[in-house]
């Protein structure tokens, strides 16, 4: 095997690193110059993922077949080279392991959305809060190197650093929910520690098998290069790729998570800081659905097909019982976890229908996701911060207090439930129609799933956003009552003993409340606005709705700051662009959705042969 | 890959209509307060131009051959994966332009009415935006060249009407209207969507174009598939138009500002349905049993409109209810099938003319009686508000079949062709028909009654909403108001002969996908002559009027409604027992499967997950007892330990 030198993928994990490993010295710089210096070292990775994105499509695109095109003989994997800017150099020479790094369609998009979101989140963190006794310089080293891990695993070619990426990338996050995390947060550190753990060791012990299989097919000995397995996967017999199989997928079912599997996420989702909770759902958790990809379609074909009706099963009752219970959850970060259960139920189904729309669908489904519940998650993270609760019941009639928040929110709420016009539209209506070519029974139930999304989505949002203004997180009934933790982005100062990163005093921002402004100072108490009778204008709604008036209340927190606008608006951005011209993305992920479809031993939506579809959708 | 040949000369500029309305929402939304004073304005601006464009283009249109008149614009490839290929692209044909006059057109009014209606609302701003919202969506349902941008038109109307009917969201009823509606709405889409993947899968296309043109093969081939597809798509239509058994959502939405009834909930979104219908014309065609099921449903929600709408106090609610029913009489039309499509639309657009008018009169009626609703607290407003009442009048005499109006013209041909039909079918359609005309000339004739005639009640009572306790001043509506409303009532008045009178409309519908309007389908096999169906819808008609007054205008009306009422009307005024069902079969079982699952999730699943690992931390405390440091315990287990794996082996020797 040839070494190969293209340098950009290894840049992409290293500089993230570098910049993790620098944060490390960073203890005694000026707060504001660490979080500068870790979002310069997350913005290059942007930058180079643009740049790998460019030469991606310079080198190895290749245009879908249009529809039914003259069926061809020629496989599909002779024309777009398997995997484009290799990094491959040996490694452990005595096993044929080798260090290789490449992208094809589906992880070059996840790396993107993996490069887009990290500086986000760490421009959402700017005034995290953290525990006491926390240093601002070690949370975002450990961001940075989560990022460098994330990156690891979708660039990794060889089954073996997949797994060590896999496993690696478990620390960072283990520290970041273990120490930097809410009340409960040894705990949820500890759950998601074992159940990953679990489905780590059942990994290795499928890898394993993996080698020893390729080592009865190949007369030069075992390995775990990705390319060489795919070459020899349809000849590792079925009984075997089924055992190999289960390891496998115990591991991503965990990760992704399905149900049953999927009581650690809530756990961890609600403990973890807004930062590191917005990556675990919005990219770490697809690892489990890009393993279905990478590893059980194209490696395990025999095994898949055979047993594709099991994942369809545990990915419909996601779907529907996701649903029902994110419907039920009084804490808002629980309940964002729980939507992406069921969510990540419709990618699991589009997984394994062996549909090109629906891989392509799910691939697509993947990104949208991480843009969408990103934008979700940082939207609650922010509500917290200013109302200091998670809890549904403490909030009522934010729209009236904080209308640019609720907008964005809502734009975040009709991505998740999939309006069309939104990104998540088109990735859940490629998955649905590609799944009910080859399983219209499942694609029924998954369908259903959407009237319970809105269900979900719009009951939350009503007892959060609508009626009138209530709620002791979003009105103090008098300056010193408050029942909860003071707000920080009230934007009280806080010097702590420890040199914790202090909550700087905000800029002034204006709170208005319809035609009565007050502009913030520092003085938390003239931070608010004044909801007495006399400022409410015969003209203010709310007052003739139901007057909250009572001399003395107060609203506890405005709208979102300029940062905060700023920081979200890429993710809004994105939603709406890619809902209403997906082509960009889709063109990346439709030739390698095609080659995954044909690895695994399928034909259907490929355009490669017709009449095949048609006998094999007619055999069924 | 549509078959329509592309569009030249100015409907080459047809993408216009859409993107004008659509930049104004986003402009108005991301503006910022700048754009307070200017929105309305800008709002009005955009749907005014969309107007003006697409008069130019249908007139374009006009001109051409009847066999020339539909072409497409292509705007750009939007979801192509593997074989699966959709467009955006847009199809200008003689339905689908009559539909972009409706909505550009009553929406221009009702965009300026809203100048007046919304004057003192801080919000007016965002207001604008979602108006301007739903007529781009609303113009990319009916202009879309397949299903898939049929579809997301129709999500995207809901999606405005869901922040329209919350726009007051602070108020609780208004967001749990708001919601109710989106997911009822939804429970309809997910039928559209079984039903593109259905048609997607057996012809491997979702274009219009496409798919008709395989319709003959796919009805040969598999029937089954063909009707199962028919009937999704029919409940994705009865969601949209608050058909049976959908149609719990539509008299809630009223919570929504009038404006907004008038245009989303009478004129344009609530018909989308019978365009569904009408558009997918050539798969109806192909499925008797859908053709019927359409023809039951929209019978059965004529009469379920009719009650509704005789029990009801609050003006809207019965106007809400009146548009239910409207729109069954359309359903039934679009039924009926081939030659019959074209009555359908005709109905479609009176209705939109008539009953926008009667909204907007009951929005200037709300404004005058600050906000109330209730018509038993009105009375005696004829001789306060002439031109608001002089319109109601119009849009009154309209709906209910009056010689020569609006109404007469097109509601008359349906019951025809209702009872044309033939055989029991034909006789319990045209019943319904025409007992829903009796029942609607009651149902509005109580309307006028309670609200402009009679003893002036309010003169005695304070305001209820907020804030209340404010004496009533009934006055005429501004200009800005009136003047779209006189518009209206021309409309209401003229538009049935302008249509009907030569089968203007229906001849030239002809010419789309709806085919070809068929005098024998309407009325080749009556079983009576035409001018006896006539006369006895007028009697009917004659007779609701007479009922009304003897039960409302012929004595006072109490201000608070009878407890003790019929179980007829007890039945009315629960708005015909949709809510109980809606209540018993879905929200309590939701509630209780909701709080089973979320049981199950932390005591069952969690549950057993750390029931586990205490089993595993006492298994531990267990397997401390071994490590206890004595030499003879170690040689114990090892002595097991050897055993057991002597056993294993003898046993895979033995294998």
């Amino acid at each position: 095997m040839t070494n190969s030198y293209n340098p950009l993928l290894l840049l992409l994990i290293g500089v993230p690193l570098v910049g993790a490993i620098g944060m490390m010295f960073a203890k005694n710089l000026p707060v504001r110059t660490t979080k500068l210096i870790a979002l310069l070292f997350s913005l290059v990775p942007l930058a180079l993922a643009v740049l790998l994105w460019v030469n991606f499509k310079a080198h190895d695109y290749q245009p879908t077949p249009a529809v039914n095109p003259t069926p061809t003989a020629t496989p599909v994997d002779s024309v777009v080279p398997l995997f484009s800017q290799v990094f491959s150099v040996d490694w452990i020479p005595a096993f044929g392991i080798r260090f290789s790094l490449g992208v094809d369609g589906i992880s070059l998009v996840m790396i993107a959305l993996i490069a887009l979101l990290v500086p986000i989140v760490i421009g959402a963190s700017w005034e995290e809060k953290l525990p006491a006794g926390r240093s601002v310089a070690g949370y975002l080293g450990l961001l940075l190197a989560l990022e460098s891990a994330m990156i690891g695993v979708f660039a990794a070619t060889d089954v073996f650093l997949f797994y060590v990426m896999f496993e690696v990338m478990l620390i960072p996050m283990y520290f970041l929910i273990g120490a930097y995390g809410g009340a409960r947060r040894t705990y949820a550190a500890t759950k998601f520690f074992l159940y990953s753990l679990l489905g780590g060791l059942m990994m290795l012990a499928s890898l394993i098998g993996l080698y020893v299989a390729s080592a009865d097919i190949r007369p030069e000995g075992g390995t775990l290069d990705w390319a060489t397995l795919r070459s020899i996967a349809d000849q590792i017999p079925v009984g075997t790729q089924i055992w190999i199989f289960f390891g496998f997928f115990i591991a991503f079912a965990i990760k992704a998570p399905l149900v049953p599997l999927h009581t650690w996420l809530p756990d961890a989702g609600a403990e973890a800081p807004v930062g590191a909770g917005t990556l675990l759902v919005g990219v770490l958790d697809k690892v489990g659905t890009f393993g279905f990809l990478r590893i059980c379609l194209p490696l395990l074909p025999a095994a898949s097909t055979k047993l594709a009706w099991l994942v369809l099963l545990l990915a419909s009752i996601g779907i529907i019982y996701g649903a029902i219970v994110a419907a039920g959850q009084t804490n808002l970060k629980r309940f964002v976890t729980y939507t992406s259960i069921a969510h990540f139920g419709f990618i699991a189904m589009g997984c394994f229908v062996f549909t090109t729309q629906a891989v392509s669908g799910a691939v697509l489904y993947m990104v949208n996701h991480g843009l969408a519940t990103g934008l979700l998650f940082l939207l609650v993270g922010m509500l917290a911060a200013r109302g200091g609760s998670v809890n549904v019941k403490d909030y009522g009639g934010v729209w009236k207090v904080a209308p640019i928040l609720t907008g964005l929110f809502l734009v975040a709420s009709m991505a998740t439930i999939a309006v069309p016009g939104t990104n998540s539209f088109i990735s859940e209506f490629l998955v649905l129609l590609g799944s009910f070519r080859t399983q219209p029974v499942w694609a029924i139930i998954a369908t259903c799933g959407i009237v319970l999304a809105a269900v979900y989505m719009l009951w939350i949002f009503q007892q959060v956003f609508t009626g009138p203004i209530r709620g002791r997180a979003v009105v103090a009934t008098d300056p010193g009552d408050d029942h909860l933790a003071p707000a920080p982005s009230l934007g009280e100062v806080r010097t702590d003993p420890h040199g914790i990163p202090a909550v700087g005093p905000q800029p002034a921002s204006t709170v208005t409340v319809t035609s009565t402004s007050v502009t913030t100072g520092v003085d938390p108490a003239a931070r608010t606005v004044s909801l007495s009778t006399d400022v409410i204008t015969e003209a203010d709604p709310a007052a003739r709705a139901e007057p909250v008036a009572a001399p003395g209340r107060r609203l506890r927190f405005g709208d979102l700051s300029k940062r905060e606008i700023a920081v979200l608006s890429p993710l809004v951005v994105l939603i709406i662009f890619l809902g209403v011209y997906p082509k960009p993305v889709l063109d990346v992920i439709n030739p390698t959705a095609d080659r995954t479809v044909i690895d695994s031993g399928h034909t259907v939506g490929t355009g490669l042969d017709v009449t095949a579809d048609r006998a094999q959708q007619e055999g069924k | 890959m549509t078959g329509y040949p592309p569009a030249t000369g100015i409907s080459e500029l047809a993408w216009l209509l859409l993107v004008l309305p659509l930049a104004g929402a986003v402009v108005l939304l991301v503006g910022g307060k700048v754009l307070n004073k200017a929105g309305p304005l800008l709002g009005c601006a955009t749907v005014i131009a969309s107007f003006v464009l697409g008069l130019l283009i249908f007139l374009d249109r006009l001109n051409l051959p009847a066999d020339e008149r539909t072409s497409h614009v292509q705007l750009f490839d939007w979801i192509s994966v593997g074989d699966l290929r959709v467009d955006l692209g847009l199809v200008l044909d003689p339905l689908s332009m009559t539909f972009v006059l409706l909505i550009t057109g009553v929406g221009s009014l009702i965009h300026i009415y809203s100048i007046g209606y919304m004057s003192h609302d801080p919000d007016r701003r965002r207001f604008f935006a979602y108006l301007n919202l739903f007529v781009g969506a609303m113009l990319l349902l009916v202009l879309g060249d397949g299903f898939v941008t049929l579809y997301a038109g129709w999500e995207g109307v809901g999606l405005a009407s869901y922040l329209l009917i919350g726009f007051w969201s602070y108020k609780r009823s208004a967001a749990t209207a708001a919601k109710k509606a989106f997911i009822m709405n939804r429970v309809g889409d997910v039928g559209l969507a079984i039903g593109i993947f259905i048609i997607f899968k057996e012809v491997g296309t979702t274009s219009y174009a496409g798919v008709f043109a395989s319709v003959g093969e796919w009805a040969t081939r598999s029937p089954g598939s063909l009707t199962a597809a028919a009937l999704l798509l029919l409940l994705g239509a009865c969601g949209k138009s608050g058909q049976v058994p959908l149609q719990a959502w539509l008299p809630d939405a009223m919570e929504g500002p009038t404006p907004v009834s008038a245009l989303i909930h009478a004129a344009t979104m609530v018909t989308a349905g019978v365009y569904l219908i009408c558009r997918a014309a050539p798969i109806y065609n192909a499925s008797t049993s859908g053709q019927l099921l359409v023809c039951i449903v929209g019978a059965v929600t004529i009469l379920v409109g009719c009650i509704g709408g005789c029990a009801n106090d609050d003006i809207k609610k019965v106007l809400a209810y009146s548009t239910v029913s409207q729109i069954g009489y359309m359903f039934l039309a679009a039924g009926l099938g081939a030659g019959v499509y074209g009555l359908a639309i005709v109905h479609l657009l009176t209705h939109g003319f008539f009953k926008a008018a009667l909204f907007l009169g009951a929005g200037s009626v709300m404004h005058a009686m600050n906000d109330d609703v209730d018509m038993r607290r009105m009375g005696g407003l004829a001789r306060y508000m002439p031109i608001t009442f002089g319109v109601m009048f119009c849009g009154y005499l309209a709906i209910i079949g009056f010689p020569f109006l609006s109404g007469f013209y097109s509601k008359d041909p349906i019951i025809e062709a209702a009872f044309n039909a033939g055989g029991a079918k034909g006789w319990i359609l045209g019943l319904a028909a025409l007992i829903g005309a009796g029942i609607t000339a009651f149902y509005m004739t109580r309307l006028m009654l309670m609200t402009f005639f009679g003893e002036s009640r309010w003169k005695k009572l304070r305001s209820v909403a907020e804030p209340a306790g404010r004496e009533y001043h009934p006055h005429e509506a501004p200009l800005v108001m009136t003047l779209p409303m006189i518009v209206l009532a021309i409309g209401a008045l003229g538009a049935g002969a302008f249509l009907a009178i030569g089968d203007r409309l229906v001849e030239f519908l002809g010419s789309s996908s709806l085919g070809e309007f068929d005098e024998e389908a309407v009325a080749g096999h009556l079983p009576m002559p035409a001018i006896v169906i006539t006369i006895l819808t007028l009697v009917l008609v004659a007779a609701g009027i007479l009922i009304a007054w003897v039960f409302v205008g012929s004595k006072p009306v109490p201000v608070t409604a009878p407890e003790r009422v019929n179980p007829l009307i007890r039945l009315a005024r629960n708005d015909v027992g949709g809510n109980a069902v809606n209540e018993a079969l879905f929200a309590r079982p939701g509630i209780t499967a909701t709080k089973a699952a979320v049981f199950t999730d932390d005591r069952g699943i969690d549950g057993g997950v750390t029931g586990a690992a205490a089993g595993l931390a006492g298994l531990a405390r267990a397997g401390r007892f071994w490590q206890n440091g004595f030499v003879r315990s170690y040689a114990l287990s090892m002595l097991g330990g050897a055993l057991l794996l002597f056993l294993a082996l003898l046993a895979v020797n033995a294998a």
